[in-house]
């Protein structure tokens, strides 16, 4: 489990993120969506320890991120970053073995490299494997970095905005991923995500930010009304049931 | 046939050893090696050590500049770019002027410690730097090491220094002989080092956010690698002198060839580094003997030819 007790940060005296508290339970999808600047990336990172929090606390499995060292923690938690320009010429494989550094330390053992050729298969890249990461498409290269967050096998996983270059058939096809992390595996995940209506279609829950805030929380349901909607991303969004997902339409 | 890749250069590499060993001005008498102790000074006092240096410092020079492309995430970064050699020198003209006749080992000790402090120097600029472009890192090791370079030019002119500063600096091997290579031996053992923290050193050439998440200790990690740069770089200068280009093409070009999995190229990185100044070093033997050009020249024409041609071959590895 999660929890997030009053996470506070402070940029040139405005608060990106603003006394932010919620509890996430083992298992399941949960999206972070708002606006531009809501603080949802600020968040993901200081609860990914790759940025210090001004106050507050975050525990994983009751370990407080701050005091627990480093190695323990990526043993439990992986995380995929939003921005990831890779200038080192690297096959997939050799990428995808990286993630097994915290349980390796360096040497592959056999356990090792059938994480590797099992991430490579989830992600359908044991074609590629072989392939520098510069001589992919960005959308299989978004798949090699979430092969190598799989790998670490950790119980929590972190994404910020996994759907990053993805087109419409990859977007699905890592969200469908993303569902079946978390139901076959039993993982946790939780991704930073600007498209509702995937947060709607895959998500077990959502967290809204807004200006620094936690403003909603709640299972698609709760979120997908137009008076949630408008609150958090100030534009009219209509709701229509489509095939029994909710769907925000807000193009026009 | 890629198994034997790596047997068919390293016998190139033991190829080029014989031939430094053969190769120079006074013959080495190689029919009384077995009767006559006498004949094997020529060996021991000044080819040996020689052939030993160059072997040593190519490669040496290569790995840091593989280090350093890693580290700073950037293909056009070397040890002659990133502060290193030009604070050497800087180190190496002040002893000079303050104690000529200093032992090799004070030399290594302050042009490493100047090779530091310029190291350090470089990164803080970078730290500083807003606009982190592929191209503006190198071009601030650049600049950085022509204001180092004025310094010492002003410093040495000041001091009536100049011409042993060129001499010094020359990247001839020809100075080497027995009693002053030795130091070298340093430089092979720290290049060693590299190889077991090759895996550390990939996942932080991923960055600091990728190598934090993996529960790698990131900043000691680039402390460890970059003080392993700046001492080679130290030693090397006081030694040897500068390599130019050495840093930059053989790391680029091994990339190129067989990608960037560290502890899989480091071996490759040492190769190529050491065959490309033992072949410079022999040419700059052979081309007006029984005079000498010095390796560190021909690496500089050598260099930049090859440098020109990977990037004209590989415009997207910036």
């Amino acid at each position: 489990m999660i929890d997030v007790r009053t996470l506070t940060k402070t940029y040139a005296g405005k608060r990106v993120v603003d006394d932010v508290s919620f509890h996430i339970p083992p298992g399941g999808v949960v999206s972070l969506i708002g606006p531009n600047g809501a603080g949802k990336s600020t968040l993901l990172s200081m609860m990914s320890r790759l940025l210090t929090m001004d106050s507050g606390q975050v525990l994983i499995d009751g370990l407080d991120i701050s005091r627990t060292d480093s190695p323990t923690l990526a043993r439990r938690l992986a995380v995929l970053r939003q921005e990831n320009h890779f200038v080192s010429r690297l096959t997939v494989r050799d990428l995808v073995s990286f993630g097994r550094y915290p349980h390796s330390r360096g040497r592959l053992g056999a356990d090792d490299l059938a994480k590797v050729q099992e991430a490579l298969e989830f992600l359908d890249l044991a074609d590629l494997s072989d392939r520098f990461l510069d001589q992919l498409s960005g959308g299989q290269r978004q798949r090699a970095y979430v092969a190598m967050v799989l790998c670490q096998d950790t119980d929590y996983l972190f994404l910020d905005e996994p759907l990053n270059n993805l087109d419409m058939r990859h977007a699905v096809a890592m969200m469908r991923l993303i569902r079946r992390i978390a139901d076959e595996f039993r993982r946790t995940v939780v991704l930073v995500i600007h498209d509702i209506n995937f947060a709607s279609a895959y998500s077990d829950r959502i967290l809204a930010m807004k200006d620094g805030r936690l403003v909603h929380d709640g299972p698609p349901d709760h979120i997908m009304t137009p008076g949630v909607l408008e609150d958090i991303f100030d534009i009219p969004v209509h709701v229509e049931q489509v095939r029994g997902q909710a769907v925000g339409v807000y193009y026009r | 046939m890629k198994a034997l890749a790596f047997p068919v250069a390293l016998l190139a590499v033991i190829g080029l050893v014989v031939a430094s060993l053969a190769t120079g001005a006074g013959a080495v008498p190689w029919g009384r090696l077995w009767s006559d102790p006498a004949a094997w000074d020529v060996l021991l006092i000044s080819r040996w050590p020689r052939t030993v240096a160059l072997v040593l410092a190519g490669m040496a020079v290569s790995v840091s500049g593989l280090i350093l492309q890693v580290l700073t995430r950037n293909r056009f970064v070397e040890p002659a770019t990133a502060g290193t050699v030009p604070a050497a020198s800087l180190g190496i003209l002040v002893i000079g002027i303050a104690w000529p006749a200093a032992p090799v080992v004070v030399k290594m000790l302050v042009a490493a410690g100047f090779s530091i402090a310029g190291l350090a120097l470089f990164l803080l600029i970078l730290r500083r730097l807003s606009l982190r472009s592929a191209l503006l890192i190198p071009l601030v090791g650049i600049m950085l090491g022509a204001v180092l370079g004025a310094i010492t030019t002003f410093v040495a002119v000041r001091y009536e220094m100049l011409q042993s500063l060129i001499a010094w600096l020359s990247g001839d091997f020809s100075v080497i002989l027995r009693g002053r290579y030795e130091v070298l031996w340093l430089v092979g053992l720290l290049t060693a080092m590299v190889y077991l923290i090759a895996n550390r050193l990939s996942i932080v050439g991923l960055g600091r956010d990728v190598a934090i998440t993996l529960g790698l200790n990131y900043r000691s990690t680039m402390l460890f690698a970059l003080m392993i740069v700046a001492m080679v770089n130290g030693v090397v200068t006081v030694v040897v002198g500068t390599l130019p280009f050495l840093g930059l093409i053989v790391p680029n070009l091994i990339s190129l060839m067989k990608g960037d999995h560290i502890r899989r190229t480091i071996p490759w990185v040492c190769l190529l580094g050491s065959g490309i100044t033992l072949l410079c070093d022999i040419a700059g033997r052979v081309i007006r003997a029984p005079y000498e050009i010095p390796a560190g020249a021909l690496l500089g024409v050598f260099g930049a030819v090859v440098f020109l041609l990977v990037l004209l071959r590989e415009p997207r590895h910036g």
